[in-house]
């Protein structure tokens, strides 16, 4: 890990120099005939190998939606496992063409890392998890408590404003990757182990009883998790941005996996500007006419990416929550294909 | 016609032709010129394009991140560190747990690792098969999965703070580490730690007392006792006439965690017993073969005098042994230093786990922090290594070498 850092350093101290002054990421793509996307080192529900070794999970179908618009095939996808700390450099240093990778959008990290936030792939908020033996029912309880955090996260910070605001105590133990730190909350280091939501839920599964832990009802952040690309190549910003926004108003439109063939033949004006019967909005992309139907036939529509991957078809079973259409409860909400 | 001698040539400039053109003369020394000339003119165009685009890219770049508010907490802090301080403060919060971990690894390795190099000598073979073992053991296991194992194995199995060994209520040992009372200061301490200073000073006076008479007239003076008798009694005295040095803050468990006391983490303890054993086994081969590089006639000459073999090793063999040693002594302290950048596994905040890593992360300056880490870890080095070279010089001298 230490030496990736200093690799990617190194790469984009040199490469800086060369390479990334000439932006045309959808070339370079298209030319290398693979995607070259950053997702987490094994994160279930957002992307970790399955157990063929295959990548599975939200963020990872984010990937292969982008290569199946680009190359009409969602397997033309290299994954690169990023720890949170060298995530941003490997994207800057040009090593990855877009990092989908459960990240949390802030300003500062729009304005200050070089990179541009494509849009929301997952609304989530950071809590707590704690052992039930503790027998504590709110995060206010927590005064003095030990806490396990990842490093290079949004969540050492608001671990820090939350008890500072509450003038409560806490010793906080930041690890380097996820798993080193879960494992130190398994071993009885940490009395509460911090994290968002989602991936509370996840991790949860992977300590011996699972029964024995629970996640407390505080939500104490903001947390608008979604891919991002480099600075710089706005023609690449817009394929990432309306790969995303396809996804949703695929799901909007009732365009499924399933019936996206016969939904291609329909003579409703607004899906065939979608499936680019009528004009060419996928050409103004950079894309092909029917990149809609390439891209929801590789992953299905976004309702049908979270029910698979974290949502009630999944071991996490989150429920849909603020994630559902803005028309049906949630504020997943896409500006219109026109 | 007088025959006039040549003008020698000005042995300034022969020396300095010498100096910088070596045996090539100046046509070598132009050459070196262009080279170092190239070098400088590549690193320029590195970092002039790297700012170029980073800035057409908008990253930000430059230092003055340093002097923005950190906002994230540190598990330990030698010096007072809250989360409002500034980047800077994260980085001498770092700075001196790297350290700490470098000094405290340092003085266990050369000890531990100069009784198991002695140890593999000694003519008792359970003792010498025992060293033997531990070298081996050691040194061939990766030092990264010796760290998980001190920290996750041993000490993740101490049971929590609710169920911590104690020892008469004031000592706790739990997975969140080891609490001890905390010394609080009082009107006593300066004379008290004055005493102690006199009562060291006047111990030392005696040793060279004591000398001299074996030196001069052959008398062997016993000072142990009457030092012994200072150091302990001197305090004594001030304790009674200036009252208490300090008063014990005891630790008591509250909520989660304990209150009061001091505390040493589990994750220095972890990272300190990985490095030290880890590193002493290396030690151990080296004070070995500096030891078996002295003649074994030294030792029987020792001998021959009536020395013990204690004494022998003492007086005779390891001075001799040290000039062997020292080089690559100072190779394993550099090691043991850079080695302690492993911390960020366990979650010890040193300085490449709260700077090179929860800062970098959350500026994203990565060509920055990382240069000031690189350099901060070359200039420890270099300063260890300069001390080491003064040290091996005074040896060298004493010996007359």
């Amino acid at each position: 890990m230490k030496h990736t850092t200093l690799a990617l350093t190194v790469a984009l101290a040199t490469g800086l120099a060369a390479t990334a002054a000439s932006a045309q990421t959808l070339k370079t793509v298209k030319d290398r005939g693979m995607l070259s996307c950053g997702v987490s080192q094994g994160l279930p529900g957002f992307s970790s190998p399955d157990d063929k070794g295959a990548w599975a999970g939200l963020d990872v179908d984010v990937c292969r939606a982008i290569a199946a618009a680009v190359f009409n095939d969602p397997s033309k996808v290299k994954f690169v496992p990023l720890s949170a700390k060298d995530r941003f450099t490997a994207l800057q240093s040009g090593e990855i063409d877009v990092l989908s990778r459960n990240t949390t959008w802030t300003l500062s990290r729009d304005t200050s890392l070089g990179v541009n936030f494509t849009g929301v792939t997952y609304y989530d908020g950071q809590g707590f998890l704690v052992r039930k033996s503790l027998k504590v029912n709110s995060a206010l309880e927590l005064n003095s408590a030990s806490i396990c955090v990842q490093t290079g996260t949004t969540n050492e910070q608001n671990v820090a404003d939350y008890f500072k605001g509450n003038n409560m105590k806490y010793e906080v133990i930041a690890f380097g990757t996820a798993d080193e730190t879960v494992k130190a909350y398994e071993s009885g280091r940490c009395d509460v182990f911090t994290s968002d939501v989602s991936q509370l839920y996840a991790e949860r599964l992977k300590v011996a009883n699972p029964a024995d832990h629970a996640v407390l009802p505080e939500v104490i952040s903001k947390e608008p998790l979604g891919p991002l690309v480099r600075h710089g190549d706005d023609q690449w910003l817009d394929v990432v941005k309306w790969t995303l926004f396809a996804l949703v108003n695929a799901e909007e439109l009732g365009i499924t996996q399933k019936n996206v063939d016969e939904m291609a033949k329909s003579d409703k004006p607004e899906l065939k500007r979608v499936f680019g019967t009528d004009g060419n909005l996928g050409e103004t992309l950079g894309l092909t006419k029917d990149w809609v139907s390439r891209i929801v036939k590789a992953t299905g529509n976004y309702g049908e990416v979270f029910d698979r991957n974290v949502g009630p078809g999944s071991k996490l079973g989150i429920a849909r929550g603020l994630n559902q259409l803005w028309n049906k409860g949630g504020i997943q909400y896409a500006p219109p294909i026109r | 016609m007088a025959i006039e001698a040549r003008e020698p040539p000005s042995q300034f400039v022969a020396k300095l032709r010498r100096a910088l053109g070596g045996r090539a003369g100046w046509s070598g020394f132009a050459l070196q010129i262009l080279f170092v000339a190239f070098l400088l003119w590549i690193g320029y165009e590195v970092v002039a394009n790297a700012r170029a685009n980073l800035a057409a890219q908008r990253v930000a770049s430059g230092f003055g991140f340093l002097n923005n508010t950190a906002g994230f907490g540190v598990s330990q802090t030698l010096i007072p560190y809250s989360e409002s301080d500034t980047y800077t403060r994260v980085f001498l919060v770092g700075l001196a747990n790297t350290l700490l971990v470098a000094v405290v690894g340092i003085f266990f390795a050369t000890i531990l690792g100069f009784l198991v190099g002695l140890g593999r000598l000694s003519p008792n073979w359970l003792l010498a098969k025992i060293a033997g073992g531990y070298v081996e053991l050691i040194r061939n296991l990766p030092l990264l999965f010796q760290i998980l194992f001190w920290y996750l194995a041993v000490l993740g199995s101490l049971p929590n703070p609710r169920q911590s060994v104690s020892v008469l209520d004031a000592v706790f040992l739990s997975n969140r580490g080891l609490v001890i009372p905390k010394p609080i200061p009082h009107d006593g301490l300066a004379a008290f730690a004055l005493a102690i200073v006199i009562a060291i000073i006047a111990a030392f006076a005696l040793r060279s007392y004591a000398r001299k008479a074996l030196f001069d007239s052959g008398r062997v003076v016993r000072v142990w006792p009457w030092a012994l008798g200072l150091i302990i009694g001197l305090p004594v005295i001030a304790m009674v006439i200036f009252g208490k040095p300090v008063t014990f803050e005891m630790p008591e468990l509250k909520g989660f965690n304990f209150a009061g006391g001091s505390r040493v983490v589990p994750e220095f303890v972890a990272l300190t017993l990985a490095l030290s054993t880890y590193t002493a086994a290396f030690i151990a081969e080296i004070v070995r073969a500096g030891i078996q590089s002295v003649h074994k006639g030294q030792m029987e000459a020792g001998a021959s005098l009536g020395l013990t073999r204690g004494s022998t090793l003492r007086l005779i063999v390891v001075p001799q042994a040290l000039r062997v040693i020292l080089p690559p002594l100072t190779n394993q302290y550099l090691n043991l230093t850079k080695n302690s950048s492993l911390a960020v596994a366990i979650g010890y905040p040193d300085l490449f786990s709260v700077f090179a890593g929860t800062t970098l992360s959350q500026t994203g300056q990565a060509i920055e922090i990382i240069a000031i880490t690189m350099g901060v870890y070359l200039l420890i080095s270099l300063i260890t290594s300069a001390i080491m070279s003064f040290y091996g010089w005074r040896i060298g001298r004493s010996m007359g070498a």
